[in-house]
């Protein structure tokens, strides 16, 4: 069976950690992370970058429009 | 294989859509204005008719629309969104025309200028954010908050007799004869963005063939108002919000 890998980007200066990308996440890959952009915000951030599929789930709901999705069949 | 190798543009399966500008968003972490905005950006995009469409910005927190979408936009009065793109819409009938208000603006300030222009069945498309509240004035009671909801003029929750009943204006328009589309929808998972973003894509389309106005709700979230995370208000939304305002077409010709 082909195996689908994903990878997303975070905009960490536009997102404004309003942790709905982590609540999407089927995969639970990505956080937010314990550091904050310079406005303040813990952006969000994979942490468990191999479970990503690529679904893009996080970047339709993200409301600012910061993350950048990629996919690929290995 | 390596996160960096997967991220080359051969392998992008979503990106921002280039209608909508790098400006940062004034809107709260979690708003559902952003959702809807970036839905708007991708349908024009997909539809290709950027240089060709006229957006109406309402008051109220999404006043500030024109400055994320790079389209037209023409900024209206307190709730006189639908009487301006009626206006914009007969003197530039080729333009895709719609207007974004909020339920103060639709529903209580606008509500003449709303049910009039419907009923005249005027080739708009109207996007009404539904989120119970009077988000950016402090989040007082709107026409549209339920029974029992807490808002800074309701400290303990609407009563029907001191402030009536909650409106339901979209199942109001659906019974004008001069709309052709009324549909409700949410954007708090990924299903209801996707749906909305069909809702929406048919509303647009629906103008540019002339058959009415058509109106599409969006059940959303005010985390800032409400009082709570967009994660619990989104949980807030499906348990109250829902009963209320139950999601689906109520009228499509």
């Amino acid at each position: 069976m082909a195996k689908v890998k994903g990878a997303v980007v975070v905009n960490t200066e536009r997102c404004k950690g309003c942790n709905l990308c982590v609540v999407a996440c089927p995969s639970d890959v990505l956080i937010l992370n314990k550091e904050a952009n310079s406005k303040g915000y813990n952006f969000s951030m994979m942490e468990n970058p191999d479970d990503c599929v690529g679904c893009a789930a996080c970047a339709y709901v993200c409301p600012d429009a910061c993350i950048t999705v990629y996919k690929v069949r290995v | 294989m390596t996160t960096n190798e997967i991220i080359n543009p051969a392998n992008l399966v979503y990106a921002k859509t280039k209608v909508m500008n790098d400006t940062p968003m004034h809107y709260c972490p979690g708003c559902s204005h952003g959702v809807v905005h970036k839905i708007i950006g991708e349908i024009i995009d997909d539809m290709g008719v950027q240089e060709n469409t006229i957006g109406i910005a309402p008051v109220g927190c999404a006043v500030f629309a024109y400055k994320y979408l790079d389209i037209d936009w023409q900024q209206a009065a307190h709730g006189r969104a639908p009487a301006l793109a009626t206006a914009v819409k007969r003197l530039l009938p080729d333009r895709l025309v719609f207007t974004y208000q909020g339920d103060g603006d639709l529903a209580a300030i606008g509500t003449a200028e709303t049910i009039h222009a419907c009923n005249r069945g005027e080739n708009i498309a109207i996007i009404f954010i539904n989120n119970g509240i009077y988000g950016m004035t402090g989040g007082q009671m709107a026409p549209t908050t339920l029974h029992g909801m807490k808002s800074s003029t309701s400290p303990n929750g609407r009563t029907v007799p001191l402030n009536g009943h909650p409106l339901d204006i979209t199942k109001l328009l659906a019974m004008l004869d001069g709309t052709c589309y009324v549909t409700r929808q949410a954007v708090h998972n990924v299903a209801g963005v996707r749906k909305t973003k069909k809702a929406i894509r048919k509303a647009f389309e629906n103008s540019m063939l002339g058959k009415g106005t058509s109106i599409v709700e969006v059940v959303s979230t005010c985390s800032s108002g409400w009082k709570l995370t967009p994660e619990a208000s989104n949980d807030w939304m499906v348990e109250n919000m829902f009963p209320a305002y139950p999601l689906g077409d109520l009228k499509d010709l």
